[in-house]
């Protein structure tokens, strides 16, 4: 072996080791990585307790609503599979919208609701003119008037 | 005739070489960079969901994506240098290196100014934005490592060791958003097809083609300027025009 090859070898092998470090650790540590739990992982007891973490899901179509002091709003956070009643006292981003991606921060309080102190929304990757996203909505809602069972 | 695919990488012949090829990157880069940003501000349509604020994916994406790119460029170098001795690779590496933070810090910082007003949030300690703010810490580390050690060098060994360990990096940010959960959205650009309007993609890819072909041209003279540096005490250096006129014919 030259020395040339030789130090390609060192190279190569040297980059196999450390992404394999890299991966494991990554994996240890694979929901510190994640920014929030979903609210089945809540349900499974998954989440920490008496500690303040994110929660992330939708926000569950009908479920928002705002006692009177304007700022107190109520929602569920769902991930189409459990849902988590979520209480925040706040300015919440333009982007909040039901049916919408959102992630809070807050704890859980005795009686299982989810007290945020911070309401992020989350957007998709889709990006189109607003006449687009009308007319997918209308051929959405004429493919659920066709079938409505399968729903 | 064979050709001698080696010529250009001795340093004197490269020197001229790029000197010839910067215009034909710095302009066009000048031209798309114009009409791509031309289209994605004026043209392209209002999004659905974030009106006008998404505009700033045109610059966003592109920088995000050239940080990442010549992060593995310029690693790709630095491991030549290391394997070959080869001094132009070393010196490509170090002409990349703060192109490659320009774009990460860009991407950063277009990124903040998105988030506030649509998530709600300057930073978020996810994985999309916490290992792109690791890219821009390791261009930070290979550019004050290289200028650390006084020979040129032994400065480009240790600093292609960095820039080869940090590579790791770079998949690590692309997949993050689909690893694990993040604030950040998945990728609008895929193998399967881009969601995005026709005229929206378009802006966003003339805006990156400008982005490579002005990565290029910079990195082009900023590699003249290492190999003078390096080089100056050689006959060849000495023998330039250029390097004559700047003398003042004092010698």
């Amino acid at each position: 072996m030259t020395p040339r090859q030789k130090r390609l070898g060192f190279i190569v092998a040297g980059i196999v080791l450390v992404a394999a470090a890299v991966g494991l650790v990554l994996y240890a540590l694979k929901n510190n990585v994640s920014l929030y739990f979903t609210p089945t992982q809540v349900f499974n007891k998954e989440a920490p307790h008496g500690r303040s973490f994110r929660i992330g899901g939708l926000v569950e179509e009908g479920s928002v609503k705002r006692e009177n002091d304007g700022l107190t709003v109520h929602f569920n956070i769902t991930d189409n599979d459990k849902i988590m009643p979520v209480v925040y006292k706040g300015i919440l981003p333009d982007l909040f919208k039901e049916g919408k991606g959102v992630v809070a921060q807050g704890k859980l309080d005795e009686s299982d609701v989810f007290r945020a102190e911070e309401v992020l929304a989350k957007h998709d990757e889709n990006y189109m003119p607003p006449e687009a996203a009308d007319a997918l909505k209308k051929a959405e809602a004429a493919k659920a008037a066709a079938n409505p069972v399968a729903k | 005739m064979a050709i001698n695919w080696f010529k250009y990488s001795a340093p004197s012949t490269f020197y001229g070489l790029a000197g010839k090829l910067i215009p034909f990157f710095a302009w066009p880069a000048a031209i798309l960079f114009a009409i791509g940003l031309y289209i994605g501000f004026f043209v392209a349509p209002t999004d659905a969901v974030q009106s006008e604020a998404y505009r700033i994916i045109f610059i966003h994406v592109p920088a995000s994506i050239l940080s990442m790119f010549i992060y593995l460029i310029m690693a790709g170098y630095a491991a030549l240098g290391l394997i070959f001795n080869t001094r132009l690779s070393s010196m490509m590496a170090q002409a990349l290196a703060p192109t490659g933070a320009l774009f990460a810090f860009i991407s950063l910082w277009t990124g903040a100014l998105w988030g506030k007003p649509m998530w709600g949030a300057w930073w978020v300690w996810d994985a999309r934005l916490t290992s792109e703010l690791i890219l821009l810490f390791l261009y930070l580390g290979f550019i004050a490592l290289q200028a650390s050690i006084e020979d040129p060098r032994r400065a480009d060994k240790a600093a292609a060791l960095l820039a080869i360990v940090g590579s790791v990096n770079v998949p690590i940010i692309y997949f993050s958003v689909k690893w694990w959960n993040t604030l950040h959205q998945g990728a609008t650009i895929k193998m399967s097809g881009t969601s995005m309007h026709v005229a929206m993609q378009q802006a966003m890819f003339m805006v990156l083609v400008a982005c490579w072909l002005y990565a290029i041209a910079v990195a082009l003279a900023r590699v003249r300027s290492i190999i003078l540096e390096r080089e100056r005490n050689t006959q060849w250096v000495s023998e330039l025009p250029e390097v004559k006129y700047e003398d003042g014919g004092a010698k």
